[in-house]
């Protein structure tokens, strides 16, 4: 068994999922693909979104995949940096809304 | 960046036979990739065979002004391998007569060939359909005798084909040095002036993207729509088509895939994109390569790695186009990089 959770060379194996479950993984994978081709958005826009997400998701394998995807899309350093910072805005903004419900709570049972 | 080529630098991989020992080594060899003469028998594509001629392509010395990362010449001012007026009048015999309907001039830069002008002019008069020379463009802001080359170029009707890594100056100066996008900039800028790459222009201006690090392309035509806009809104700059090229793994750009580890995952990289369709246009199919000393090859990049055509004729010399036609080409792993995707070659996707 591997000594760590994560393997970079596994992420060439993805594909591996469909010998379990032909199916399912043959429908994601169609899905999958479908997503991410050209249509109201650029493939390269929705390249960006899923830099964004693998981060905010904190998937490795994710930020490896789509690293390389928007280098080979032309994206620029400062691009890919800002898309992070949309996911990390969101994810703070996400923590900080719930602040609303933490002072409701408090007002009324304290207030 | 580097200053000198791997050749100054005394490097091991200045050597072909070091990077085509890598090439078959490793992964290669373990089994765990399979080669590219097993990959493309898989259907039934070996061996590959040459078809009709259509592009000529001379290179006609290794020395260049710049020195790219990712070169896979190992050019640079270093290099001292030039074509001769003997063996450029050798080239002029076959090009008044050949069938092919491109001709394409390469180096280095081949407007540092003392005897370039000359040869264009010369090679002008055969007529052939589509003329190409390979420009890196800084030449022509390098000194001032090449200031006028647009001209030269536009009066010889010459089509144009320039490397441009990104439209930023940050990527462009990493992969080929600092200065070289601005100059570059300038230099698209006279050719513009001149009438190359307007839009109704016949004077033929055409870029060469190819990744600045160990990824492959991105689709030709959404790079070419990406380069177009920012081009034209940040320099007001015309220019026809793009071709997106992918990086073989020989010379400069091994050098860097090794050094930065990045070798392994590159190969799998160009195994798993493999495209069976982009095999059947590869360009080998279609191109011969003269080396500046009058060799012949299946292509540019064998011959860097000093593979020369299975075929009895070997030299410009001896040149003989029916007998060079149905000839076995000659393959290793770097051919991956050709049948990545959509297929890469000198004129960009093939599939």
């Amino acid at each position: 068994m591997s000594k760590t959770y994560y393997d970079p060379a596994d992420l060439r194996k993805f594909g591996n999922i469909t010998e379990w479950d032909e199916e399912l993984g043959n429908k994601f994978f169609e899905y999958y693909g479908k997503v991410f081709e050209d249509g109201a958005l650029t493939a390269r826009e929705k390249a960006l979104i899923a830099l964004a997400v693998s981060h905010t998701e904190q998937c490795p394998y994710c930020i490896d995949a789509y690293t390389k995807d928007t280098l080979q899309r032309g994206v620029t350093k400062e691009e890919m940096m800002e898309a992070i910072h949309v996911g990390a805005a969101i994810k703070s903004g996400a923590t900080l809304v719930h602040g609303v419900q933490m002072m409701n709570k408090v007002n009324k049972l304290d207030g | 960046m580097a200053t000198k080529s791997l050749h100054k630098r005394e490097s091991d991989l200045a050597q072909s036979n070091r990077q085509l020992e890598i090439l078959s080594n490793g992964i290669f060899q373990n089994g765990e990739l399979p080669t590219f003469k097993a990959k493309i028998s898989e259907t039934n594509q070996f061996p590959l065979k040459a078809k009709k001629l259509e592009i000529l392509q001379i290179n006609v010395g290794y020395m260049c002004n710049q020195v790219c990362d990712h070169c896979h010449v190992d050019a640079g001012p270093d290099r001292k391998e030039i074509m001769t007026r003997d063996t450029m009048q050798q080239c002029l015999d076959v090009i008044k007569n050949t069938g092919a309907h491109t001709l394409d001039l390469t180096g280095g830069a081949p407007e540092m060939n003392p005897d370039f002008r000359w040869f264009v002019e010369e090679a002008a008069k055969a007529g052939i359909k589509d003329f190409i020379v390979r420009s890196n463009l800084t030449i022509i802001r390098a000194n001032k005798k090449y200031y006028d080359l647009p001209e030269f170029f536009k009066k010889h009707n010459v089509h144009v084909v320039s490397s441009m890594p990104h439209w930023t100056r940050g990527k462009t100066d990493k992969q080929r040095g600092d200065g070289v996008f601005d100059k570059s900039i300038k230099a698209l800028q006279e050719l513009n002036a001149v009438g190359y790459g307007m839009p109704d222009s016949d004077l033929r201006l055409d870029l060469v993207y190819n990744p600045s690090g160990a990824f492959l392309p991105g689709d030709q035509a959404s790079m070419e729509k990406d380069f177009k806009k920012a081009l034209m809104e940040d320099f007001g700059i015309h220019f026809h088509n793009l071709f997106a090229i992918t990086n073989l793994p020989i010379s400069r750009f091994l050098d860097y895939l090794i050094a930065s580890e990045n070798y392994e995952d590159y190969m799998y990289q160009l195994v798993e994109a493999y495209n069976p369709a982009a095999v059947t246009n590869v360009m080998c199919t279609n191109t011969l390569s003269v080396s500046w000393d009058g060799y012949l090859y299946d292509c540019d990049f064998n011959q860097m790695l000093e593979l020369p055509v299975n075929s009895k004729v070997k030299h410009i010399s001896e040149y003989n186009e029916e007998l060079l036609e149905g000839r076995n080409i000659v393959i290793s792993q770097h051919c991956y990089g050709c049948t990545a995707g959509a297929g890469s070659s000198c004129q960009g996707s093939v599939a």
